[in-house]
């Protein structure tokens, strides 16, 4: 468990070294002149679209720090041959994947909290500047939608892991942003007996529906904005799924890993 | 470095200023689809709306303040579908697209039947949202003076949840009194007391104005009509009738201008900001 720890603290420390935080400068910048310009341009709707801003950049910042580091997370230590020296030492392959893993979601963690920190700080202000009915500015209920997007970005870093063991990273980066896309168009693929005639195609696409990463199952951005209610047993079942699915993606990462040959 | 930014500012003032291509491009949307559309925006459908929202604020401003006499607002309505087709529960995109939409040229395309559509859509996804129903209504008793309608959709909004008290009321007095000019300044005051948002509030208080001027119009022409049995001649000056003491003073709209008086006929000034007004026909 220490061996993962200090694999898991060298990556987030190599992230920061990196220069990977300076999103959260972009992050910043970004809502704070969207706060102001948006004031000028929308007719009221500057809280609402500040949450759907906020949610939807920390969503796309995460994603693209899960898929271009985690491709690179067991690519770079082969390219580098630094593979070598690392395994030489007490560390089991299996520690060095999911310390890896957790390096990174330990980086999207930081990320995603300080994002939050700074976009709850630009809705308050927002909140008691000047616009009507913006009490619900800082609703803590928006935080529901942060958690689901914070297990969707465990379970993206988990999917391009498992890529990194066996692909270069172009591969991996392309395979890792098309299961995402598929991941969101899941419900189609439910149900596709409506548009096709063909029984197999239907059952097979019914089949993809069950086996592939349901993305679109973590997106609540929605519901919080407006305020509606998201029971506890969809937030729990949902995470539930994330963490069995990334179980099964660092456990195939291990696997992949452990058999490969570095001579 | 500076320098070079420097001189890349400058080469873009010139270059401007220089030569200038022509201006003249059709606005495009090139996705007019929703179903497509939700497609495209992944997990971003909300996002996605608001950059139609603003697009369909931008595009309606902008043809508003457009030089252009023929200003046909074409792309409103698609840009309001979308919007209001990613994001269902975008109430203000209802609201504000339909008096977009209903307002007569030029200051909109005058598309009342369009508005109906929008709020029609807005109900069926809010169906306890009183102000979508009022808002119908009000389409009905404004734009098309079908005062039954309007009526209906008065009473039905005061059954949902969180509507004001004066709902009620305003059905029973449009079903009785539909185009009355006091029933409709009576429905522009609750909207002009009751509503939180500014930009309505606004547009309530103009609506009052436009009574007012219709008012004032009215009592002009009787003072008109008076003078020339008086003289055997029409006024051609306010100041004729201010010298016969039928009038106190030049008159003025609400908004400050000076009313027209041509050829014996009164009118307000075209620079006014309360035209066009609604048909006196219809708002006796």
């Amino acid at each position: 468990m220490r061996t993962v720890a200090q694999v898991a603290v060298n990556v987030f420390k190599e992230s920061v070294r990196d220069k990977v935080l300076y999103n959260l400068v972009a992050f910043a910048v970004l809502l704070m002149a969207a706060s102001y310009l948006i004031g000028q341009l929308t007719a009221g709707q500057d809280v609402k679209i500040i949450k759907d801003l906020g949610l939807a950049a920390i969503a796309t910042f995460g994603l693209m720090i899960a898929i271009f580091i985690g491709i690179g997370l067991v690519w770079k230590e082969v390219e580098r041959r630094s593979i070598y020296s690392l395994l030489a030492k007490p560390v089991s392959r299996a520690q060095f994947i999911v310390g890896k893993y957790c390096g990174l979601v330990l980086t999207l963690g930081v990320n995603i909290v300080v994002m939050v920190v700074a976009w709850y700080a630009v809705l308050a202000y927002m909140g008691t500047a000047n616009t009507p009915g913006a009490a619900s500015a800082t609703d803590p209920a928006m935080l529901e939608a942060v958690a689901l997007i914070f297990v969707e970005l465990m379970l993206v870093t988990a999917v391009a892991l498992f890529f990194s063991t066996f692909s270069s990273p172009f591969l991996s980066a392309g395979l890792t942003l098309g299961l995402w896309i598929v991941g969101h168009f899941n419900t189609d693929l439910r149900n596709f007996e409506t548009v096709v005639d063909s029984p197999a195609a239907a059952w097979l696409a019914r089949g993809l529906y069950y086996v592939l990463p349901n993305f679109g199952a973590f997106d609540v951005k929605y519901q919080v904005v407006h305020q509606l209610h998201v029971p506890a047993s969809y937030l729990l079942s949902t995470a539930l799924y994330g963490a069995l699915y990334i179980t099964l993606l660092v456990v195939a990462a291990v696997t992949v890993f452990s058999r490969r040959d570095f001579k | 470095m500076v320098l070079l930014m420097c001189a890349i500012v400058a080469m873009q003032i010139v270059r401007e200023r220089a030569a200038p291509l022509s201006t003249e491009e059709e606005e495009l949307l090139y996705v007019r689809s929703p179903e497509a559309m939700k497609r495209m925006a992944l997990s971003y459908d909300s996002l996605v709306a608001d950059v139609y929202w603003i697009r369909a604020i931008q595009h309606y401003g902008g043809t508003k303040r457009s030089a252009d006499p023929d200003k046909r607002y074409a792309l409103l309505y698609p840009l309001l579908d979308l919007t209001t087709s990613l994001d269902p529960l975008f109430s203000t995109a209802y609201q504000f697209g339909a008096i977009f939409l209903s307002e007569p040229p030029p200051g909109g395309p005058g598309r009342p039947d369009l508005a109906v559509a929008l709020l029609q859509k807005g109900i069926k996804a809010e169906p306890d949202n009183w102000w979508l129903e009022h808002s119908l209504g009000f389409v009905y008793y404004w734009w098309y003076q079908d005062f039954k309608t309007a009526a209906y959709w008065f009473d039905s909004a005061s059954k949902r949840p969180g509507a004001p008290p004066w709902m009620a009321p305003l059905a029973a007095v449009t079903l009785t009194h539909g185009g009355n000019r006091q029933a409709s300044r009576q429905l522009w005051q609750h909207i002009a007391q009751t509503e939180s948002n500014e930009w309505f509030r606004n547009e309530a208080v103009r609506r009052l104005s436009q009574l007012d001027a219709m008012d004032a119009l009215d009592g002009l022409r009787t003072v008109l009509k008076s003078y020339g049995d008086r003289t055997g001649h029409p006024a051609h000056d306010w100041s004729e009738l201010v010298a016969a003491h039928l009038l106190r003073g030049v008159p003025q709209d609400p908004t400050g201008l000076t009313y027209r008086l041509e050829n014996g006929e009164v009118s307000l000034d075209p620079a006014s900001q309360l035209l066009p007004l609604p048909k006196a026909e219809n708002l006796r």
